[in-house]
């Protein structure tokens, strides 16, 4: 087998499309997806800790394949994606393929579902493993047929060759035949003979979604199947004192209310009937309440006087000057996840086993925190990924998860659906954190930048399970499992100080990551992490930098830059939206600009914005979004361009409107009244979306490119528009107004 | 008891009469279309039409529905044989994660029959009620404009 | 309408015939102008004129839905007809570019245009004649340094003889006795500025107080309540109808933000007063809110705090279930009775103030309000969210709740909950909410 390898790529020269991945620059134990990034045997992807091609492909006798993942769809439409990589290389119809996706009983150990990864980890792993299951099935014919391998073809799922040789894949397999480890190199499909990778592939999982298919952990009914509620404490560390649950278990329907410690749940024989046994619970409940939260309005400067382990994560040059053109403190709230629909697990325990449905990101994470925290065999508890809505990190999935399970262990036997309700996903899901960056820069006589730093003050972007006291339910038992230490991803992905370190080519930069380990409000990985507010305030200086050097912000951004690929995106960028002729805008608008490299390793994306401002009541509008985007090697365009749009869109949401509302003791901002997000009358009015493939390059992940370089295109555009630099996010109306009418003052003087 | 009619068919649910019809159609009628969001009438998620208007059916109990016309997400069409609304989503790929879908779509039903032929002033304002979070804002625009597009070529053809 | 329709134009027709012999009823032109610079204003002048333009309201009237602001256009039904606002951008042909702060002052206090025509008193100048010159020269600079639009608004559509303007001259002869804004000495600065606005500038009685039937309101009864595009504008003062008095503070939390816990949600026509007011000087509001608390209470309505008690299972925003379950109505309860445990009990008996819960309807204005008109607008239109602001939120109810339900809902509200007599007609004030309610069947009549 290596030997044809080796042959067949000298043949081919195909040395370029051997996607032998390693990413690593600093080898470090833990990643935001939970893979180790020490290659243990040197495969590509995932490969790399789970070698058997089996585990990922099966072949029945029919010819069909069945792919295993030990990623979930999360609504980005990798399900679709995995099988074009898998119909690829394994020469198949997409109809004849199968997914099988995280399931700790029957797929592959990957991680978390996160970071952009999927594609890179588990795309690659299918690639080549889908390649060589693809070169056995060739071997195994020519073994049969007595020819050489050379001259066999594999297509539509047949091996053809010379005198009528014509093998189906279910022909050639047998029992062991796919039972081997994967070999370091794989025969790749050049780019240019691609038939279903790099198309826009319909995505297999909407019409199903569409027509009202069963198409979530939320629509899934077991036979059997009961509904438990929670019911969660009024604050963070709450103790509760007292429940008088006689009333509730009375209740017509009421099957059990369980209580362990402060954890408080009922479950009933219909959805209702829990529901409002819950409320009724909540009524009677007494509570002991000691949280302490930080003052919301003054929340940077909280933070910044939180204990901190710092770490300088970038230091050349002399970037210490006496004083700086630009000295200047950003800052974003805390921000909720917000999923449209609220977290859901349903779970089955009997005599000594355990399964849980749910939409957690990490499966076997998951499964071992629950191990742990009911004292269960790792083997003996099973966690299925089945879709939620879309949760664009850690939201109360796995919280979920462990809810249903804490129920289903009180009554063996019967299925347990639990569903938070939306004051719990507003209230309780880790909020990606409150942060503050502070950014120093000056220019020099050149008009280039002199001399940078950047220092950034955020908690843990890290909470996940593993150990269960990332766990609700497991902080509020009896017996509880202490919340464990907080995780300070480390450099190059970074966490809160994820896209910290400029891309831009600064002779003289420092950058200082002040790691929180107290957690003022729970927290946990939401999309890009701290890259939205790094990306938000280096761009946002880009800006002025460039407005005090007289220079256009798109030429000012391209003479700092080095990396061809970044030119190319930002210059894409410009040329499609007109830059360098835009019009000067009516009163009222005006663009913006912003570009980043997600974590300086992912995709590279810039956005150029048209915006208008009502200068009655300062509500901006995005009038036209212009991105490019170089994912690498793109395998579904029209699923990037979906990702770009929504990140847009998204992100104009978080930047133009969002922030999790708190008192000194609570969380209030609960429900959609009072946590607002972007609704149609905001939503921008057009979006363009340029994906610049590149073919046999290692895929980049999507999914969180354009988060930073939206709200920093937002925070230029609104620069650009009033004269005022705004650097608290949310840059909502009432600050654009209080902007306006403040830079108005100025001009007058 | 209460009997109503889904999707054209009459149904007679055994819930108490306050229960809100979201949990008559999912736990009950076993129908997914409609989904639990905010059971505020806040996002959208759970719209169905009731007598050809949109309501939230995590809010509207089901005494209220006595022999009035619901129709859900399940009424427009199958994965098989899509109603145009439903092509229109899947020719857009308008999905991330989908949930906020069904609610859109059976609020841009009631527009598409009160409107055949709205501008996208009329797409947004009829929306504005529905919450979408993973920002599929400009396909789902899009999915509306292409199905009155296509009932418009529809009802040309069928003349 | 139609007998108040034909006796107001009998009035009227005489009044006019009167007063046409008058001089009074003309009035000359005042020469045009240049239209001065935007820079001929001093910025402090601009700026102030921007505050008092949101006091006054100028671009709730004078923008049309998806027009410029300020550019006119807005078509306003009133009992005689339809007027379409003008456009107060400082275009020469279409806008006031030609009118110098004289003819600018003229038609706010006088209601005349530059040309000497008189203005319908759609146009407050019955409050707007109080403003001082000061405050005219500051409203002036910053409409003439707006950007000019090019926009005719529409011609009125108004039946004889009210479509004759000269008749106006009869109107103001009988109803428009401008008097100069006179402090009280006694009262101190911020009372006497808040009647100024309040009065003046902000023309609250063009809604809340009554109007004859000749449309001018009628001064014995000021802010004794009135009507505005179907809503009941209720009577404040000594004539409020609130459970809960309204404090100065609540008042000026209400203007401010659009929405106050106890008394709750700006809605209609309010609603824009209060987004104009949210972006108006705090001092000027907190003015308006201490001048409004000076008119008093009804007698007899005692300072009664039903806040819900802090540790009300509604109170916890993190916990689950803040809405409140629904008991199961006893057997025999009143349809009415279980519409609203059913539909509404969850959020407001929930104890969970706004914009949380919903407000506890014992205590409602609305259902102690003379006429059932808002509410029935509050069920069929809800509170829609307000785009990116925090503020409450409620769903309508106009698909699912048919007339019988909503005719027992009200039923149940309106006797057992404000233990009020029963409103009469109430099958035709359904009626009449759902036809004003229904949406329009137009492509782009949504804006």
């Amino acid at each position: 087998m290596s030997h044809a390898i080796s042959r067949r790529d000298v043949l081919r020269g195909t040395g370029a499309l051997v996607l032998a991945f390693s990413l690593s620059r600093h080898a470090f134990a833990l990643t935001e997806t939970g893979a180790s990034e020490t290659a243990l045997r040197g495969l590509p992807g995932s490969l790399d800790s789970t070698p058997l091609l089996d585990a990922w492909i099966g072949i029945d006798a029919g010819g069909n394949a069945t792919i295993f993942t030990g990623k979930a769809e999360l609504g980005q439409g990798i399900k679709t994606a995995l099988l074009q990589v898998a119909a690829e290389e394994l020469k198949l119809p997409l109809p004849r393929l199968t997914l099988v996706t995280a399931d700790t009983g029957r797929t592959p150990n990957e991680g978390y579902t996160a970071a952009s990864h999927s594609v890179q980890e588990s795309g690659t792993a299918i690639r080549n493993a889908a390649a060589q299951v693809r070169e056995i099935l060739i071997g195994e014919a020519a073994r049969r047929a007595g020819v050489g391998i050379d001259r066999l073809t594999a297509r539509a799922g047949v091996v053809t060759g010379p005198d009528g040789v014509r093998y189906g894949y279910g022909q050639l397999v047998s029992d062991q035949l796919l039972h081997v480890d994967a070999q370091p190199t794989s025969i790749l499909t050049d780019p240019r003979d691609f038939t279903v990778m790099d198309r826009p592939v319909p995505r297999v999982d909407i019409p199903a979604k569409v027509t009202g298919g069963a198409a979530y952990v939320q629509d899934m009914r077991l036979p059997g199947m009961v509904h438990g509620r929670i019911v969660r404490p009024p604050s963070y560390g709450a103790l509760l004192l007292s429940v008088d649950a006689g009333p509730v278990e009375a209740m017509p329907g009421v099957i059990k209310v369980v209580r362990d410690g402060s954890f408080l749940g009922v479950i009933a024989d219909k959805e209702w009937t829990a529901i409002q046994a819950m409320r009724r619970l909540a009524a009677r409940a007494q509570w002991e309440e000691t949280a302490q939260l930080p003052d919301e309005a003054r929340l940077p400067e909280a933070l910044m006087a939180l204990p901190s382990r710092d770490q300088t994560i970038l230091d050349v040059g002399q970037p210490d000057v006496p004083s700086y053109a630009i000295n200047a403190l950003f800052s974003r709230p805390y921000l909720a996840h917000g999923s449209i629909g609220p977290s859901c697990a349903i779970a089955h325990a009997d005599d000594d086993a355990l399964t849980v449905w749910t939409h957690t990101q990490g499966v076997y994470p998951l499964r071992n925190a629950l191990a742990t925290l009911f004292g269960m065999p790792q083997e003996k508890v099973r966690c299925i990924h089945v879709e939620g809505a879309g949760c664009y990190g850690q939201n109360g999935a796995d919280d979920a998860g462990a809810d249903a399970a804490m129920l289903a262990r009180a009554l063996p036997g019967r299925p347990v659906r639990v569903q938070w309700m939306r004051e719990q996903e507003h209230a309780w899901e880790p909020f990606g954190p409150g942060m503050a960056a502070h950014i120093r820069a000056t220019l020099g006589p050149d008009g280039s930048i002199a001399a940078w730093q950047h220092e950034v003050w955020s908690q843990s972007h890290m909470m996940r399970p593993g150990p269960p006291g990332t766990l609700l339910a497991a902080r509020d038992i009896a017996h509880p499992f202490p919340p464990p230490p907080p995780v300070d991803l480390p450099m190059p992905e970074g966490g809160g100080d994820r896209n910290a370190i400029p891309l831009y080519v600064l002779p003289n930069a420092r950058a200082v990551n002040h790691f929180l380990p107290e957690m003022p409000l729970r927290g946990s990985s939401m999309r890009s992490l701290g890259g939205y507010l790094n990306v938000f305030a280096i761009e946002s200086t880009m800006d002025d930098l460039a407005r005090l050097a007289g220079q256009d912000p798109v030429n000012f951004r391209l003479r700092h830059l080095k990396d061809e690929r970044a030119i190319a995106v930002i210059t894409t960028t410009a040329e499609r939206f007109g830059w360098k002729e835009r019009p000067r805008p009516p009163a009222g608008s005006g663009y913006g600009f912003g570009f980043a490299r997600y974590k300086n390793l992912e995709a590279y994306c810039a956005v150029a914005l048209e915006i208008a401002i009502d200068q009655d009541t300062g509500r901006t509008v995005i009038l036209r979004a212009v991105a490019a985007v170089d994912t690498g090697q793109v395998v579904n365009p029209d699923g990037v361009r979906n990702q770009i749009e929504g990140g847009i869109v998204q992100a104009a949401s978080w930047t133009l409107f969002e922030g999790v509302r708190f008192d000194r003791r609570r969380v209030t901002s609960v429900d959609w009244a009072a946590y607002p997000i972007l609704r149609f009358a905001h939503v921008p009015r057009a979006v363009e979306v340029h994906v610049i493939d590149r073919p046999g390059l290692p895929f980049l992940g999507s999914g969180e490119a354009a988060q930073g370089p939206t709200g920093a295109a937002l925070a230029n555009a609104i620069r650009d528009v009033t004269g005022a630099r705004l650097r608290a996010l949310p840059l909502d109306a009432a600050k654009v107004q209080a902007a306006m009418l403040a830079a108005s003052f100025k001009a007058a003087r | 008891m209460t009997t109503l009619t889904v999707n054209g068919i009459g149904r007679t649910v055994s819930s108490t009469p306050d229960t809100p019809l979201l949990y008559v159609l999912r736990d009950e009628l076993e129908l997914n279309g409609a989904k639990f969001g905010c059971g505020l009438g806040q996002c959208g998620a759970c719209a169905v039409l009731v007598d050809g208007e949109p309501v939230f059916s995590c809010i509207t109990p089901v005494m209220l529905l006595e022999g009035r016309d619901i129709r859900t997400l399940e009424g427009l069409g199958t994965a098989e044989a899509p109603g145009p609304l439903q092509a229109a989503f899947i020719e857009e790929q308008t999905a991330q994660c989908g949930y906020c879908i069904a609610g859109m779509i059976m609020r841009a039903q009631a527009l598409l029959e009160r409107i055949p032929h709205p501008g996208d002033d009329d797409i947004l304002t009829a929306l504005e009620p529905q919450l979408c979070r993973c920002g599929t804002h400009m396909r789902i625009v899009r999915a509306v404009r292409r199905a009155a597009q296509n009932m418009a070529r529809a009802s040309e053809a069928g003349r | 309408m139609a007998i108040r329709r034909v006796v107001f134009i009998l009035v009227l027709l005489s009044v006019a015939a009167l007063a046409a012999a008058l001089v009074y009823a003309w009035h000359g032109a005042i020469a045009p102008i240049n239209p001065p610079a935007a820079s001929s204003f001093d910025r402090a002048s601009i700026e102030r004129g921007a505050t008092l333009a949101l006091i006054g309201d100028c671009r709730t009237c004078h923008t049309a839905p998806g027009g410029k602001t300020l550019a006119g256009g807005l078509a306003m039904p009133t009992p005689f007809g339809t007027i379409y606002s003008t456009n107060i951008t400082p275009d020469p042909q279409t806008g006031i570019g030609l009118w110098s702060l004289e003819a600018f002052s003229r038609a706010m206090r006088e209601g005349l245009d530059r040309e000497g025509r008189h203005l319908y008193p759609a146009f407050p100048y019955d409050h707007f004649s109080l403003t001082t010159d000061e405050d005219l020269k500051a409203l002036y600079a910053f409409l003439m340094s707006r950007d000019p639009v090019v926009a005719e608004a529409p011609p009125n559509e108004l039946p004889f003889p009210i479509n004759i303007r000269l008749v106006l001259a009869g109107w103001k002869l009988l109803f428009f006795h401008p008097e100069p804004y006179a402090p009280a000495p006694a009262r101190d600065a911020a009372w006497n500025r808040g009647r100024y606005l309040v009065e003046g500038l902000a023309h609250c009685g063009a809604c809340h107080t009554p109007r004859n039937l000749m449309g001018a309101e009628i001064r014995s009864e000021e802010f004794a309540g009135g009507e505005a595009e179907g809503w009941t504008a209720f009577p404040l003062g000594r004539h409020s109808a609130a459970r809960i008095p309204w404090t100065e503070a609540a008042l000026n939390q209400y203007l401010r933000q659009g929405w106050q816990a106890d008394h709750g949600v700006a809605l209609g026509p309010m609603q824009p007063v209060v987004e104009n007011l949210a972006d108006a000087p705090a001092d000027d509001v907190a003015a308006m809110a201490h001048y409004l608390a000076s008119l008093g209470a009804p007698d007899g309505i005692s300072p009664q705090a039903t806040a819900a008690p802090p540790d009300a299972s509604g109170q916890r925003p993190q916990s689950a279930g803040w809405q409140a379950a629904v008991s199961a109505p006893a057997a025999g309860e009143s349809e009415g009775r279980l519409v609203f445990a059913a539909a509404c009990a969850s959020c407001h008996d929930s104890h969970r103030s706004l914009p949380l819960g919903g407000v506890d309807l014992a205590l409602s204005t609305t259902l102690a309000a003379e006429a059932p008109r808002n509410l029935l607008n509050i069920i069929l239109l809800g509170v829609p969210a307000s785009d990116g602001h925090v503020a409450p939120i409620m769903p309508n109810f106009a698909a699912s709740m048919n007339d019988a339900a909503m005719t027992a809902l009200l039923g149940y509200l309106r006797q057992d909950v404000a233990s009020k007599p029963a409103w009469p007609e109430l099958p035709d004030a359904i009626a009449a909410a759902r036809r004003a309610a229904a949406p329009s069947t137009k492509a782009g009549a949504a804006r």
